[in-house]
């Protein structure tokens, strides 16, 4: 017998697309390529958005890029994305989203009618959210040198309290919310992208978490720590949390939804939902005398009518997230090397 | 779900567990063929529900982890030339050739395709004239039908510039050389659900009776594997060695006979090397005379490299149930599935990396 196996391959010198995907490979270029060169106590918070007060004024503000194919996707567009992206990392910090900015990046030989459907897409977006987009950028690059439309928008938000939402104020014992089922969205893009066909057509789950967010902080919770479920899904989200926090996350995975379109999906492709892309969920952490009147609160908006308690922190370490699954096993879940990738059979 | 849910309750669980520790009275070690099978049993701990006399050890049917390193070598040697369009999918992308994985190649421009199907990669050929697409084509009897098919429909509708470089499968002779090993601890297999779906059971019966091991076509939820466990302790128990169907739901015995006509007239049966197994004879298929034009391990022969290999991953062990991924001085700590030292830390359905991603405790990383 023969016994071969290669040898480890470490070849981090070039950026690959795992890098983007929020897992651990994106962890180290923050840690080993951008943080070196680049220090200040809000950048340290890596949360979604940066918190700071100008002549009392107490302000958030936050940017993100858009890269997406294809630029229409079934319950979206890149468009509506890049306008709720923004609000959304805008209302986890706990702000009132105010104005936005939009730089767009345009292939050479994208059809004009294609940009203007996007920025009508953006319009009715900025509207639905109540931000007004005031500023903005456009640059052209040679044909073959981007995907179509990359859009990039930053945003600025009202802080109307002086709570510290944040994995900071995370509590043992504290109850963890999630607003819906899981997955929609990532899933809803890659079947639209490779063309599979499902007996239940998907569709992205793509919405604005303002509402539901100034809510809860207007009726008086003390909301502790909120994130949204974006790249890297649930399991993403969570495990950052943890980390930051430095608590142990414990989760029941039958309280998680997922639609059985997902489910199916996922099945058939090899892949964990808790690791599938959202644009429409978020986490609450709240004290657990809060849960019942924060439920009630997030159950009276659409975006967020199917909010359930899927976990609690522990009163322990290490920093990990373990879920109990339907037969009682627990397993620990962790940041992914890169992407997910569909399996062989 | 349908045919999802149904398997997955805890009470049909525990109540076949109860029975198989009912009629257990001595120790039993029972080899799973199917990387599903193994990532199901990892995921939904369902060691834990079984009497301490029943070993579970976790067979060689992931194909991500078997297919040799030289294949792997001319893969990358291939989808880096500027004339390819390379397709393969996902998870063969990130596995560790000598120097460097597929998914590098693309970090440095070459013009590498995640696809869902052969037949994907055979529409990007007909909208891509000028450029060569090579379809990796990987896998056991599962996969072997659809690349058959895409071997097929290429020469009908005359696409020049579409080949496969193939690298299947074949479980029967795998379960042959793992029982004819003279210290094999294997007393019962459960085999895979999917493969005898194409290939129907009949040839289980002679080995069956040639190694006296109870075989059970067994399926991928984790009641269809308890049920799988019963039968063979069952037989065990008495002393049989049959071949049993549990998974009655989407096997037949004769299997899927235009799957199987498909096959014929694509490959022909031939010798096989497996990734810390060796060669087996007639364990894997290649492209028959009549689609060596397709051969893209032929068209690209000058693209083959000496394997060069290295000893600090076990995988040949881990392959053959010799040994538990945890049993690895390397496993979780310089082996993880973000710096793997070998194939099975690499695909989802490898056993190193369903316990790694379904450890229940946080690895020591002191090693590191």
């Amino acid at each position: 017998m023969d016994i071969d196996c290669p040898l480890p391959v470490n070849s981090e010198e070039t950026i690959r697309l795992g890098h983007g995907s929020g897992g651990e490979l994106s962890q180290n270029l923050f840690r080993n390529s951008i943080f070196p060169h680049i220090k200040n106590p809000h950048l340290e918070h890596l949360h979604d958005s940066a918190r700071f007060a100008i002549d009392g004024a107490r302000l958030a503000f936050t940017t993100d890029s858009f890269v997406i194919s294809p630029l229409f996707f079934p319950g979206g567009d890149i468009g509506e994305l890049a306008v709720y992206g923004t609000v959304n990392d805008l209302a986890m910090g706990g702000a009132r989203p105010m104005y936005l900015s939009c730089s767009l990046i345009l292939e050479e030989g994208l059809p004009l009618k294609t940009l203007e459907r996007v920025m009508a897409s953006m319009g009715r977006a900025a509207e639905q959210a109540g931000v007004q987009l005031v500023t903005g950028d456009t640059k052209v690059v040679e044909r073959g040198k981007g995907d179509g439309l990359y859009i990039n928008t930053a945003g600025v938000g009202l802080l109307e309290h002086d709570r510290d939402i944040g994995p900071g104020s995370i509590r043992d014992g504290d109850r963890i919310l999630l607003s819906g089922d899981i997955g929609r969205h990532g899933m809803a893009v890659m079947a639209s992208r490779e063309g599979l066909a499902f007996d239940t057509p998907l569709q992205s789950d793509c919405a604005p978490l303002h509402a539901p967010v100034l809510d809860l902080l207007r009726a008086g919770i003390n909301v502790h720590c909120l994130r949204d479920l974006t790249r890297g899904g649930l399991a993403t989200a969570l495990v950052e949390l943890a980390r930051a926090r430095g608590r142990l996350l414990m989760l029941e995975e039958s309280s998680v939804a997922v639609d059985p379109s997902v489910e199916g999906a996922c099945e058939l492709l090899g892949l964990d939902p808790f690791y599938v892309a959202n644009e429409g969920r978020f986490v609450v952490f709240v004290a657990p005398e809060e849960e019942q009147s924060a439920l009630n609160i997030l159950h009276r908006h659409t975006v967020s009518a199917d909010s359930r308690v899927i976990g609690e922190v522990a009163p322990s370490d290490p920093a990990a997230v373990v879920m109990r699954n339907i037969l009682g096993c627990e397993r620990l879940l962790d940041l992914l090397p890169g992407e997910q990738l569909p399996r062989i059979c | 779900m349908k045919f999802l849910h149904e398997y997955r309750q805890r009470k049909d669980i525990e109540r076949t567990a109860r029975q198989i520790a009912r009629i257990t009275t001595r120790p039993w070690t029972i080899m799973e063929v199917c990387g599903g099978q193994t990532h199901a049993i990892v995921k939904y701990g369902l060691q834990q529900f079984l009497p301490p006399e029943i070993t579970l050890v976790h067979g060689p049917g992931c194909p991500v982890c078997v297919t040799p390193l030289e294949i792997i070598d001319q893969a990358i040697a291939i989808a880096s030339r500027r004339d390819v369009i390379f397709c393969s999918f996902g998870d063969m992308l990130r596995v560790p050739g000598s120097d460097r994985d597929l998914l590098a190649v693309k970090a440095q421009g070459g013009d590498i395709r995640m696809v869902y199907s052969p037949l994907h990669a055979l529409e990007i050929a007909r909208q891509n004239p000028t450029r060569k697409v090579v379809f990796f084509a990987v896998g056991f009897e599962t996969t072997a039908p659809a690349n058959a098919m895409a071997a097929f429909l290429a020469r009908e509708k005359g696409l020049r510039n579409f080949s496969l470089l193939v690298s299947q499968f074949l479980v029967p002779p795998a379960i042959e050389a793992i029982s004819g090993v003279a210290d094999s601890r294997v007393q019962a297999y459960l085999a895979a659900g999917h493969v005898c779906a194409v290939t129907g059971f009949e040839s289980y019966h002679a080995l069956a009776r040639r190694f006296s091991v109870p075989i059970v076509v067994t399926g991928f939820e984790p009641l269809d594997i308890l049920q799988g466990v019963l039968m063979c302790v069952r037989q065990l128990q008495c002393g049989e060695n049959r071949v049993q169907n549990q998974y009655a739901r989407a096997v037949e015995r004769a299997g899927n006979q235009r799957a199987q006509d498909m096959l014929q007239q694509v490959f022909a049966v031939s010798a096989q090397n497996w990734r810390g197994v060796g060669k087996i004879p007639a364990s894997g298929l290649r492209l028959c005379a009549a689609f060596s034009e397709l051969d893209a391990g032929l068209l690209f022969a000058d693209e083959k490299q000496p394997a060069c290999d290295t000893s600090e991953c076990i995988s040949g062990e881990i392959m053959q149930g010799r040994k538990k991924p945890f049993e690895c001085p390397h496993f979780g700590r310089r082996c993880q599935p973000q710096h793997p030292l070998g194939a099975p830390m690499v695909s989802s359905e490898g056993p190193c990396a369903a316990y790694y991603r379904y450890r229940a405790q946080v690895i020591s990383n002191d090693a590191v």
